[in-house]
C-alpha cells in the first residue's frame, strides 16, 4: 500500500524526523489560509505517482492569493493519470543541496537494503551506480548507529550534517521495521543551511502486514471494478484489451494473456481465481466479467486443487443468473475433468483440452464481432 | 536419487487440524509420503487420518524423528511456526501459506540460514519427487518419474508444464516450487545447483515470470552447468507497474522485464519457449531425441 506524501510526513514528524511545516488543503481557500500562516510556500499535488514535479504537479506561491490561484490550478487536474484531490501546502525551503536516502527490501539477498546518495532529487534514477552508497542490514540484529555512520561517512558530509544524517537513517530504519514497510524513502533530503530536512517522502507498506497496523490510514489504488472482484477474494487487474480472461493461479493467468497476444488478441483484464477457489466466488467473478461487456470470454482452468466440476458449476450458475450474451471459450482439464466437461456439454458449451486451441478460438470469435 | 526429498523423508504437518491441513495430509498420504506426525497447539492427543497430533514441534520430533515440515498455518502465525520447526532441528521447511508479511519472510530466511535449514516458500506449492514423496499441494495424478527437474515460481503454471511433459513421455526427477512471493528461502540457483549434482536429473525446466532479477541471476549460473536448461517465462504482455497476483510479478525501473530475462537466459545457453506448450519439444531436443 502506497501512502500519500502528507501521510508519510505525518509518520516522519511523529518519529522526530525533520519535515517542513505544512498543511493539507482540499480547496483553494484552505491553501490560501495555510499560506497566510506559513509564508512563501510550495504547493504539492498529492498523487501516488512518482515524477510529479516534472509533470507540473508542484507550484510555488509567495502570497496567500497566489497560493489560492496555484491550488485552484492543481486541484481537480490530472497528474500522471491520477486526479489531484488534495495538495500539501508547505514552507518553501532554501535549498543548498539534495541528498537521497531509502530503506527497501532486497529480494535477491532477502535483506533490508539502505541506499543513499549525494545526488538526490528528481534525477535520482539517472545517478550512476558509483554515486550510490549501498549497505545491507542483517534483519536479526537491526541497524546499529555505526553502520549509519559508515553510510554518512561515504557520503562525505561535513561533521554537523553527518551527525544529523546518522540519526535520520537510524530512525528511518526503525520506521521501516516498525510499520512493515516495503520502501521508506526521503528524496530529496534537503540541505538547508546547517540543517537536513525531509522535503519529500515515500512510505509503502506491505499489504500482507496491514492486519497488524490498524493505526495506519488506508489508501486504495484499485478501480471500482478491481475493488469489486477483490472483495470476492480474488485478484483482478484491469487491462486495455477486449477479451475477458479468468484462469487459476497468477502464473497461468499471465501465460493465458500472453497466449492471447500470440494469436493477435488482447486481454481486457487479469483475473486470477487462485489455486483452489470454490464455485460461488468463481461464479461471482465470472458474473463481473460478463458485466464488463467484453467481445469474448476465455476461462482457462488447469484443475489441481481447483475442481473442474466446480468451475462448470460456476459457469452454469452465471448462465442461469444473468445469461452469457458473448462468446465463451472454456479450457478445462485436471481434477474431476470428465464431470465438468459433461456438465458444460449438457448446457451446450464445448470445453477445450488444450490452452493453445482455446486461445486461438477465443481470438477468432472476438474478431468475428457480435 | 532426487533432490530435497525422497521416500525416506519423515514429514510433520503443522496446522494439521485445519481444512487445508486435513485435506492435503490425506492427499500426501495417498501419494506415498511418510507423514509421521502433526502439530496443532491445543489439539495434542487427537488424530488426523491416523496421524498423531501434538501441541509442539519439539515433541513431535522427539517421538517420531520428523526431518521435514510442511506449514498450513495462517499467515499471521506462520513466522512463529517456521521458527518453531527450525528451532526443533527440522532441516527442510515447506511454507505453503500465502500472504506472509515480507518482514516475516526475511526473518524466516535469516533464521533458516543461521541453522543450516532449507526454507521452501513462502507461498509455494511445495516439492515433489514422483514415485517417492511429495510435500506440497500439487495434484497427485499429473507427474511421472523421469529425468527432468522442474523449478518454478508459480504453482498452476508448473502443473500445466509438468502435465505436458508427462503426456509427452517425459517424467520428472523432482519438481520444486520456489514460491510466488518476493522474499523466498530458495533461489533458482540453489535449486539448479542441486539438479546439477543429482545423477537422476538430465535436463532442467525453469518456469519463471516477470519481476525481480531472479531469472537474470539464474542465467549466469546456467552458463557453467553441464545439464541443458529449458525456460518458460510468463508475463510478456504484463503492463509495467501493474501487480498481477504474485508480489514478484511487478516491473520496476526497466529491470525484470520479459525481454531482459529472455536475453539473459539465452546468453546463458538456455532454450526459451515462448508458450508453455512448446516446452516438451524443446526438452526432447536438448535431451537429444
Amino acid at each position: 500500500m502506497k501512502m500519500f506524501e502528507f501521510m508519510a510526513k505525518d509518520i516522519f514528524r511523529a518519529a522526530g524526523l525533520p519535515v517542513p511545516r505544512g498543511r493539507v488543503a482540499r480547496t483553494p481557500d484552505e491553501a490560501a489560509a495555510a499560506a497566510a500562516e506559513i509564508g512563501p510556500v510550495a504547493i504539492k499535488s498529492q498523487v501516488l505517482a512518482g515524477g510529479r514535479g516534472k509533470a507540473g504537479g508542484i507550484k510555488f506561491a509567495d502570497t496567500p492569493d497566489e497560493a489560492r490561484a496555484r491550488a485552484a490550478e492543481l486541484l481537480g487536474s490530472e497528474i500522471q493519470g491520477y486526479r489531484v484531490e488534495q495538495v500539501l501546502v508547505e514552507e518553501k525551503l532554501k535549498i543548498d543541496g539534495e541528498l537521497y536516502v531509502s530503506v527497501t527490501v532486497d529480494a535477491a539477498t532477502r535483506r533490508p537494503l539502505i541506499m543513499a546518495s549525494r545526488h538526490g532529487g528528481v534525477n535520482i534514477e539517472e545517478v550512476p551506480e558509483r554515486d550510490i552508497v549501498r549497505r545491507h542490514v542483517d534483519i536479526t540484529w537491526g541497524l546499529y548507529p555505526y553502520a549509519a555512520r559508515a553510510v554518512a561517512s561515504r557520503l562525505e558530509l561535513p561533521a554537523g550534517l553527518a551527525r544529523q544524517f546518522t540519526d535520520i537513517l537510524v530512525t528511518l530504519y526503525d520506521l521501516f521495521r516498525r510499520y512493515d514497510a516495503e520502501l521508506v524513502e526521503i528524496n530529496p533530503l534537503v540541505i538547508s543551511g546547517d540543517r537536513l530536512i525531509a522535503a519529500d517522502g515515500r512510505f509503502n507498506v506491505d499489504d500482507d502486514a496491514l492486519f497488524r497496523h490498524e493505526d495506519l490510514p488506508r489508501v486504495s489504488e484499485a478501480t471500482p471494478l478491481e475493488q469489486r472482484v477483490r472483495e470476492i477474494g480474488l485478484s483482478y487487474v484491469e487491462l486495455d484489451g477486449d477479451i475477458a480472461v479468468m484462469a487459476n493461479g497468477a502464473g497461468i493467468t499471465m501465460a493465458t494473456i500472453d497466449a492471447l497476444a500470440a494469436y493477435g488478441g488482447r486481454a481486457m483484464n487479469f483475473l486470477d481465481a487462485g489455486g483452489g477457489a470454490a464455485a460461488e466466488p468463481m461464479a461471482q467473478a465470472i458474473g463481473v466479467l460478463v458485466s464488463t461487456n467484453p467481445k469474448a470470454i476465455l476461462i482457462n482452468i488447469f484443475g489441481g486443487i481447483t475442481r473442474c466440476d466446480d468451475v462448470a458449476r460456476a459457469i452454469l450458475t452465471v448462465k442461469e443468473r444473468q445469461g452469457i450474451p458473448v462468446p465463451l471459450v472454456v479450457r478445462l482439464v485436471g481434477t474431476n475433468e470428465e464431470e465438468g466437461v459433461r456438465m458444460l456439454q449438457e448446457a451446450g458449451i464445448q470445453a477445450y483440452r488444450s490452452m493453445d486451441e482455446a486461445a486461438a478460438k477465443v481470438v477468432e470469435l472476438a474478431k468475428g464481432g457480435r | 536419487m532426487a533432490i530435497l526429498i525422497d521416500e525416506k523423508t519423515r514429514v510433520l504437518v503443522q496446522g494439521i487440524t485445519g481444512n487445508q491441513g486435513r485435506f492435503h495430509t490425506q492427499q500426501m498420504q495417498a501419494f506415498g509420503t511418510r507423514i509421521v506426525a502433526g502439530v496443532s497447539p491445543g489439539r495434542e492427543g487427537q488424530e488426523v487420518h491416523g496421524v498423531p497430533v501434538y501441541d509442539t514441534v519439539e515433541k513431535a520430533v522427539e517421538r517420531h524423528g520428523a526431518n521435514a515440515a510442511i506449514l498450513f498455518v495462517p499467515a499471521p502465525f506462520a513466522c512463529d511456526a517456521a521458527f518453531e520447526a527450525i528451532d526443533a532441528g527440522i532441516k527442510l521447511v515447506v511454507a505453503i501459506t500465502e500472504h506472509i508479511p515480507l518482514h516475516d519472510a526475511m526473518k524466516m530466511t535469516a533464521f533458516a540460514r543461521s541453522r543450516g535449514a532449507t526454507l521452501v516458500g513462502p507461498n509455494t506449492f511445495g516439492v515433489i519427487s514422483p514415485g517417492k514423496s511429495k510435500i506440497g499441494i500439487m495434484p497427485n495424478h499429473i507427474y511421472k518419474p523421469g529425468p527432468v527437474g522442474i523449478v518454478a515460481r508459480s504453482g498452476t503454471l508448473s502443473y500445466e508444464i509438468a502435465a505436458a511433459l508427462s503426456n509427452a513421455g517425459l517424467g520428472q526427477s523432482t519438481v520444486v516450487g520456489m514460491g510466488g512471493d518476493r522474499v523466498v528461502g530458495l533461489s533458482f540457483i540453489d535449486i539448479l545447483e542441486q539438479f546439477e549434482q543429482d545423477p537422476e536429473t538430465r535436463a532442467v525446466v525453469l518456469v519463471g515470470e516477470i519481476g525481480g532479477t531472479a531469472e537474470e541471476e539464474a542465467a549466469e549460473f546456467i552458463k557453467g552447468m553441464s545439464k541443458p536448461v529449458v525456460a518458460y517465462l510468463a508475463g510478456k504482455q504484463a503492463p509495467p507497474g501493474k501487480r498481477m497476483g504474485h508480489a514478484g510479478a511487478i516491473i520496476e525501473r526497466g529491470r525484470g522485464t520479459y525481454e531482459s530475462k529472455v536475453k539473459a537466459l539465452e546468453a546463458g545457453g538456455a532454450k526459451v519457449a515462448s508458450m508453455p506448450w512448446e516446452v516438451p519439444d524443446l526438452v526432447k531436443q536438448v535431451l537429444g531425441g
